[in-house]
Order: C-alpha cells, then structure tokens, then sequence
C-alpha cells in the first residue's frame, strides 16, 4: 500500500500488576481505595497492540500511529513519561475515568468519539487496535463496540499476528480454544484487531523517540476533553475480594524422593 | 416479563460442545426460574443446525430458532454478528445468553450495539434477588468478584465455562423455524484453523492437570551452567506420561524474543495470568515459578495448588498454594517421571 496505513490504538492505564488493590465504594459507584496514587502501566494487552502498530507502520511508508487514551489526565501524563520512549506515536487524549468499574459502552462510545474527531485519519485506511481485553474491566467486548460504532465489521479477537500479503490483503491469526489459531485473510482496511501478546517484545527506550513523541504529547494532554463515562442502568451489588487464602503447608526439609511420590500420589489421586 | 434466548454456533457434525450444555442448562435454569419463555438461536450448516436442535429438543424451550447456510457456518465477525443479531431480534430477547467462545466473544459486543442493548462477558454466577437477575463476574484481572444488575435490555451475557452442569435430556424432533438472513458484505475469506501435531499440542483445556513452567527451568542450576534441553526432556516426558496441560509464567516465554535459549515447544500461547489465559483444571503443579500476583491471577479457578520453589519466601507461600515444596524442580521432576514410568 503506497498511501500507507492509518494506525488507531486504543489503550489507556491500568494499575501496576504488582499493586495490592481494594475495592472501596466511592461516590459514583465502586472504585480502587487510593485509586489516583496506584502507580500505573499502559493496559499489557493495549501495549502489544501498541507495539505492533509501530512495527507496522515502520515498514510501510506514509502510516501514522495515533494513541488514544482515556483516563485521569494527570495520570496520562505519568503514563506518557514511561511509554513515550518506546515507540513512535501521536497521543489523542480525554480526561475521564480509567477504572475497572465504568462501562465497557460507555468507555467505547467515548473512544469512538475521540477516533472520529482525529484530524487527517482516513478511516479507509484505518486500522484499529487495541488490547483483547484490559487488566481492569477485563470485559473483552470494548474493541468490538468501538469498531461496530465507526462501521468496522471486519473484526478480530486476540490477535497475535497480522501479516501484509504481496496484493495488499491482510491474513490474521486469532487465538481460538485448544491453543489453536484461526486463520482468515481481510481484503484490507478497515478493520479491528484487538491484540494478544502478538509477536514483538517490549522495546527499549529510545531517548529520541520520546523527545519527539513529547511535542505532540504535551499539547494533546493540554487539550485533553473531560468526558463523563455515565453508567446508567448498571447497578453494583457487591464488589469484594474474595477470601480465599490458603492455609499453604511449606515443606522445607523434605527429601526429593518423598516429595516426588507424594506429588505423584496426588496428581494420580 | 422477561424472555430468554441462547444463543450458539453449533459444531459440525450437528454436536453441541461441552461448554454450550452448560450454557443451555443455565439458560433454562433462568427461564424456570423467572417464570419466562426460553428460545434456542443456534447458528450453523443446515444439517449440522437440525441435528443439534434434535438432540436438545427436550430443553423445556418455547422455540428454536436458526441461522443456517455455508457461509454463515465458519467463524467469522460480520457474518456471525448477522446471525446472533437476527436470532436476537426476532424472538424479542431481553436477555441472551451464550458461550464465551471465541467466537461469541468476538461477535457479541457488535450485536449488544446494534440492538442498542448492554452486555456483560466472564459471567462465572448467577442469581435472582427479588425477581431481578444478577451476574458475576471478576474485575482487574480475577482480583476482585463483583455482582450487578442492568434496568437496560436486551442485555446480553457471555458466560465462562463451569459455571453450570452440562445440560442433559431427552432427544427429539425439534422444530426448527430457519430465518432469513441476508449475508452481509463478505471481505474476510476464512482460511482455516491452525494447530499443532497432536503430539507438539501441550495446550490440553479438558486435562486434569495443569503443569506451570516458570523461568527457572532456564537459569543458571546449582552447577552453575543453564540445563535448557534436560528441562525441556524434563517437562515433555511429564506431559507425555499425565497428559497434563502446560503452562507458562510470562517471564520463560517473553524470553523468546530475548534471544535467550527457551523451551523449543512453550509459546506465548502457553502463558497464563494477567497478560495470559486464565485456565480451569482440578489441579495445578507450578515449578520454578515465583508465585507472583500478575501470574497467580490466572490460577483463580485451579481449585488444587502445588508448588515447588526453592524459595521458601515465593509468591505461593503466602497463602496461594496448597502446598510449597521448598526444593530443586530438576532433582524432584526427574524422580516424578521415573515414578510414574514405573506405573
């Protein structure tokens, strides 16, 4: 493709994985206690979509790779500070809520909201990614209804690879059960991926990418839109950690035979 | 008055899988339980759908309903979100039910907009509290289980495998109402599926065991030298002899793209935890796996817990294995293998 493609990669922050989270009930439903000092990470799964954005975008001349983010801006703006090095993009930003407990329609209606208003996106050429499912919600449905709402119905769950074929076309390959993948061939953009783990690792910081991600960054942070993720009819029960703490037997000081019998007994058990 | 549809694709051959029984069984639970109709979507070859109907017929449901045609048998986005949205329509649903499936999960959300309806996905309970229904389902990742109800319908839930007994009953003659549904603009060809040999398949999801590799298989042993293929002789003849499932911590196969020396048969596939698949096996065995939260949170429906760890302070010693044998995995797994080769 000549022209080169349109990259749109929706992703925002989720909690440091490492973090002990509890629930609290906050004026407009439930919410992490702390939730503004939680240190945070770009979603794992959105950071692979990201990631493989760029590297597409690397080997096909004419493509631009936008971020779009939604969350607390003060937060975007320390999430930027660790991401901004990695790879090249332009951020698109709303001020809104990150956390787990918004609604998924809510979250996609202002995600496709903010796609709309990208100024020079030729949705001919979109591709839009995403993580499968966020380290939050964990819903797995936002990448789909974003795409439903911009008209995308060519649509693809936990992809880990997508490869540009000699005539354009795009073939995926989609997770499906028993560890296999589901092989299928798009005519070309538009389309939704929403991304596994694909097939890049993390890259190294680059101090250069950051500082001309930084120019754009900065001024979409700036011009961040508060937006109100309502979740009307959605009412929370409970919301609770659940209290199943084992009572773990530590064995230090038994010999390997011992405990290879006993594992055995137990796996034939 | 509620009225209830499931909803799935249906395998070839006209079989329903394990996972949909299940669904159906909840589904009809829902509908006894609220007093409310039930109706069956199912989405499929002609033939396959009639036979499939047929052997639920006895499922209590008001209707069945179908989708039926070549192209609207293999798994794709825009023909899928046709089927489900039709089958939706038409018999007037407030609530659908179906199998979290790949595919389901993929098509549904597009379904939930058009119907201008709501949906809630990883669905692992049910209730009813004062005639309203109530899911569950997890939030951040398996940390915290959260219960709520919608005023909005249709709403549309994608439920988790276990949750309900696979559905049994009588047979029959169902008869099947086929709607016409016009095939919408086709510009994904599927190919096919993708899976290893049986024999290279170490992703087992039916197995009784799943065994957890963590990074330590890779490092440096007490000799101070790396033992990549003894490990990987190690685990495959474990795999062999149990038919364990293997898992992954995503340190070992984030090493892959490191360029270090890994596991020749282990994957990102393989992974479990927060960037990972969150598998359900009675039983789990982790080895040279730290234990930590992002890994752990995929072990939240692994009802039996083992480790072993050399280090007596890991992750699973704080209350999230059952037992943590404080040992060199290379020395026990080894003499594990001898043990079970000798029957």
């Amino acid at each position: 493709m000549s022209s080169g493609y349109h990259i749109v990669v929706c992703g925002s922050l989720v909690p440091d994985p490492l973090q002990v989270l509890e629930p609290v009930e906050g004026p407009d439903g439930p919410a992490l206690e702390n939730e503004m000092m939680i240190p945070a990470v770009l979603d794992p799964w959105a950071a692979h979509a990201l990631y493989e954005a760029a590297h597409l975008a690397a080997r096909t001349e004419g493509s631009r790779v936008w971020l779009v983010s939604i969350g607390p801006r003060a937060r975007l703006q320390q999430l930027m500070m660790s991401i901004a090095q990695k790879v090249p993009f332009e951020l698109v930003a709303a001020d809104g809520p990150a956390s787990g407990f918004t609604d998924a329609r809510e979250t996609a209606a202002a995600l496709a909201d903010l796609i709309e208003s990208i100024d020079g996106l030729d949705r001919s050429r979109a591709l839009i990614f995403g993580g499968r499912s966020s380290a939050s919600r964990d819903a797995g449905v936002t990448m789909g209804m974003v795409g439903e709402r911009l008209g995308v119905t060519d649509q693809f769950l936990a992809v880990d690879k997508l490869t540009v074929e000699d005539d354009g076309r795009l073939q995926i390959m989609e997770r499906i059960e028993g560890g296999r993948y589901l092989v299928s061939v798009c005519q070309g953009p538009p389309l939704v991926c929403a991304w596994s783990t694909g097939e890049l690792p993390e890259p190294p910081n680059n101090p250069q990418v950051g500082m001309q991600n930084m120019r754009t960054i900065m001024p979409a942070l700036q011009k961040a839109k508060p937006v109100q993720l309502d979740a009307e009819g959605l009412s929370y029960v409970t919301v609770e950690i659940p209290k199943g703490k084992r009572d773990t037997r530590i064995e230090r000081n038994m010999g390997a035979e011992d405990i290879a019998r006993e594992i055995v007994e137990w796996v034939r058990g | 008055m509620e009225k209830i549809l499931y909803l799935t694709q249906v395998e070839p051959g006209g079989e329903l899988s394990s996972f949909a029984l299940e669904v159906l069984s909840g589904a009809g639970r829902l509908a006894r339980d609220l007093g409310c109709e039930l109706a069956v979507g199912l989405v499929g070859a002609k033939a396959d759908v009639q036979a499939a109907a047929d052997s639920v017929a006895g499922c209590g449901a008001a209707a069945f309903l179908a989708v039926t045609g070549d192209e609207f048998a293999v798994s794709r986005h825009a023909t899928d979100a046709a089927a489900f949205e039709a089958l939706a329509r038409n018999a007037e649903a407030t609530i659908v039910l179906a199998p979290g499936t790949s595919r389901a999960a993929r098509a549904m959300p597009g379904v939930a907009e058009r119907l201008n309806g709501r949906i809630d996905s990883h669905i692992t309970g049910t209730a009813i509290t004062d005639g309203r229904p109530e899911v569950e389902r997890w939030f951040y990742r398996q940390r915290m289980m959260g219960r709520l109800t919608r005023s909005q319908r249709p709403w549309l839930w994608l439920v988790d495998s276990g949750v309900f007994d696979a559905w049994e009953g009588e047979a029959g003659g169902a008869t099947l109402e086929a709607l016409d549904v016009p095939l919408p603009e086709l510009r994904t060809r599927v190919v096919g599926v993708e899976s290893p040999a049986a024999e290279e398949q170490t992703i087992r999801p039916d197995a009784e065991l799943l065994f957890v590799a963590g990074a330590g298989w890779t490092k440096k042993q007490a000799d101070g030298s790396t033992h990549v293929k003894e490990a990987e002789t190690i685990i495959h003849d474990f795999l062999e002899t149990t038919g364990a499932s293997l898992g992954s911590s995503k340190s070992l196969v984030d090493q892959a793209g490191e360029g270090q020396e890994v596991i020749s048969f282990m994957s990102h596939m393989n992974q479990v935890g927060q960037t990972g698949s969150t598998p359900r096996h009675p039983k789990g065995l982790a080895t040279c796996c730290h234990g930590e939260e992002p890994h752990v949170v995929g072990w939240r429906f692994i009802k039996e817990r083992r480790a072993v760890n050399l280090d007596p302070g890991c992750g699973w010693a704080q209350g999230k294995a059952d037992v943590l044998y404080v040992a060199d995995a290379f020395e026990v797994m080894r003499r594990v293998n001898e043990l079970l080769k000798q029957g």
